[in-house]
Order: C-alpha cells, then sequence, then structure tokens
C-alpha cells in the first residue's frame, strides 16, 4: 500500500502543475498552435532542458534508484512511419480535443464529468490500434 | 502558523508561470525514474482496456495489467490533484485561462465566444449538452479517439515523447513530436476553422 500511495502523491503533483500552469485548457492548445504566446513552449522548453540535465546527470554519474539499481534509460525503437503517422494522428486528437491523456485525468478529477466520455474514446482508440496493429505500417 | 498556512495557499492558488511548471514535470519525470519507471500517461488507456477483459480478446493487450498499477495510481492521482487544484487553490480571478488578445481576437473571429480575462480553463462547447451536437461530439468522442489511438501508434503522448524521449535525446521522440506537430497544425488550421461557430 506504501508503494502504491507514492504513485498517488506524483499524480497530484502532476494534477496540480497541469492545472494550475493552464496547460489542462483547450485555449492554451489552441494558442499553442496558432503560435500566439510563448507559454506552453516555455513549459514544454523548460521541462525538456531541465529533463536533459537530469538524464545526464544519471547517466555520467550512474545514479542508482530506489531499488540500488543502477538507473537504465531504454533506448526507443528505431523507426520513421511508426512515430511519424501515429504521432500526426495523436497531434489531430490533442488539438482538436484541447487536452493530451494527462489532463483528461485532471479535469475529471476538476469536476468536467463529460471527461468520462474522452477517456471511454480513447480507450476505444487504443483498442482498435491493438485490433489494427499488424496491418499498419510501423 | 494558520497565516503562514493561508499565505502558502494563496501562492499556490496563483497561477504558474511556465518556468516553474516545466521544471517540476522533468522533476516528476525523474522520481518516477527513481521509483524504476519512465513517466507515460497514455500507457494507461492500454491498461484500463486490458483490466477491462481486451487481453483475452486481443495480444497487443495481454499484458499483466497490474504490473502497471504504478502507472494507474498516477492517473488516479491526477484525477485527486485535479479535484484539489480547483476546490481549494482557486486562483483569486477563478480558474481562467489567461490567453492572448491575438487568440481572443481570433476565437471571436471565428465565432467562439472569448473575453480577455475571462476564459475559463474548459470551454462550453466541452460539456454534456455539447454531445448533442455534430461538433461536439467530434471533438469530445472523435478527438479522444485520435488521442488514444494516435499515442498507442506513436508509442507515446506528450509525457513519453516530448517530455521523457526528448529529455533523453532520443531521435524517434522527436520523430514523434514532429508528427504531434504537424498534425496539430493541420487540425488548427483546415479542420477547426470548418467546426465552428457551433449553432
Amino acid at each position: 500500500m506504501m508503494r502504491m500511495s507514492r504513485y498517488i502523491l506524483v499524480g497530484i503533483l502532476l494534477g496540480f502543475v497541469l492545472y494550475k500552469s493552464e496547460a489542462v485548457s483547450w485555449y492554451r492548445i489552441y494558442e499553442m498552435f496558432r503560435f500566439q504566446s510563448f507559454h506552453m513552449y516555455g513549459i514544454i522548453g523548460s521541462a525538456v532542458v531541465a529533463g536533459i540535465l537530469i538524464v545526464q546527470i544519471i547517466k555520467r554519474r550512474h545514479v542508482k534508484n530506489v531499488e540500488g539499481e543502477v538507473i537504465q534509460i531504454r533506448d526507443k525503437n528505431k523507426s520513421i512511419p511508426r512515430y511519424l503517422i501515429g504521432g500526426f494522428i495523436f497531434g489531430l486528437g490533442w488539438s482538436m480535443a484541447g487536452a493530451c491523456p494527462a489532463p483528461m485525468f485532471i479535469l475529471l478529477g476538476s469536476g468536467y464529468t463529460v471527461f468520462v466520455v474522452y477517456l471511454l474514446a480513447a480507450m476505444t482508440g487504443t483498442y482498435v490500434y491493438g485490433l489494427l496493429r499488424k496491418k499498419l505500417p510501423q | 502558523m494558520k497565516e503562514t498556512l493561508l499565505q502558502l495557499q494563496q501562492f499556490i492558488a496563483e497561477p504558474w508561470p511556465w518556468y516553474v511548471a516545466g521544471p517540476l514535470l522533468a522533476m516528476i519525470m525523474f522520481i518516477l525514474l527513481y521509483f524504476g519507471h519512465e513517466f507515460g500517461i497514455s500507457d494507461n488507456f492500454r491498461l484500463m482496456c486490458a483490466a477491462d477483459g481486451a487481453d483475452e480478446m486481443n495480444d497487443f493487450f495481454k499484458i499483466d495489467w497490474k504490473n502497471g498499477g504504478w502507472n494507474l495510481m498516477v492517473a488516479l492521482g491526477a484525477v485527486f490533484g485535479g479535484y484539489l487544484a480547483s476546490h481549494y487553490f482557486m486562483g483569486s480571478q477563478g480558474d481562467i485561462a489567461h490567453i492572448s488578445s491575438a487568440t481572443v481576437q481570433q476565437l471571436n473571429e471565428m465565432g467562439v465566444p472569448a473575453k480577455e480575462g475571462a476564459t475559463p480553463l474548459v470551454p462550453e462547447f466541452i460539456s454534456w449538452s455539447s454531445l448533442f451536437t455534430w461538433q461536439g461530439w467530434l471533438i469530445i468522442a472523435g478527438g479522444g479517439f485520435l488521442i488514444g489511438f494516435g499515442a498507442r501508434y506513436a508509442g507515446g503522448c506528450t509525457s513519453g515523447h516530448a517530455i521523457s524521449g526528448l529529455s533523453a535525446l532520443q531521435l524517434p521522440s522527436l520523430i514523434a513530436v514532429v508528427g504531434f506537430f504537424m498534425g496539430g497544425l493541420f487540425m488548427t488550421y483546415v479542420i477547426i476553422p470548418l467546426i465552428f461557430p457551433i449553432k
């Protein structure tokens, strides 16, 4: 139970960060794709800059995880079509729905119960991908 | 003591600037790495499918979803976080999206009601009642479907590729992020203008 509760705390922090920075807002996503504000680019950009520093420190200092093992970050499989086409489809959904997966959970908690429909639709999309996977270019 | 706590609450309640939010997201990635996991929210959709019985119908869902329990807990925590932030830490102006005046003007021209300094985080057209319009249905169910499909096809979403993947200098993640933006720009410039106004 202790092991699981720490993940709930991480999730709560994630919820605060994305809610209070307005990254959960449809309007903020629209504004980003119209290049009318630096805000979203600032969030993603500073997360990546800080993330690169963290990953470099982990790699150079062989930082260990809570179990005492050196943290390994697996390389992602090499391919182009999969990431480009899959990414394109995700991007269509991201900008139309105005929310990526984490904000769906966060806004549901904020009381916008209609996000249940988002989650069910996203599960359906994932399921249909599972069915078609072998027929799609990877 | 009580006063300090109230000040802290007010401090948290104000909108968070990007330079606070971004590094905190990187810290969340680090905390999860420290616990032995990689940050990626969209995998929860697959876990939720598997937990609902899809594991018996299709190989892609033949995963021990209980191993993903940690990730489902992150998602559950995000639900709590959304509840706490919106109920106990509402900003002094309410929960509004501080979008630029250029965006407000753009939206108004397109027939989307928006007011500077008074735009809610969630638009009116994302609600149960808008599911009775084709546009609402398209945005909510269609958008959700594309997100679930695309995230699994690309092997990750904003957290898995744009944050974790780019931080680890993964070329596949850069390709995925380029894909995200191509899709997002096509939707924003070509399709969204056809969807509005909603009548």
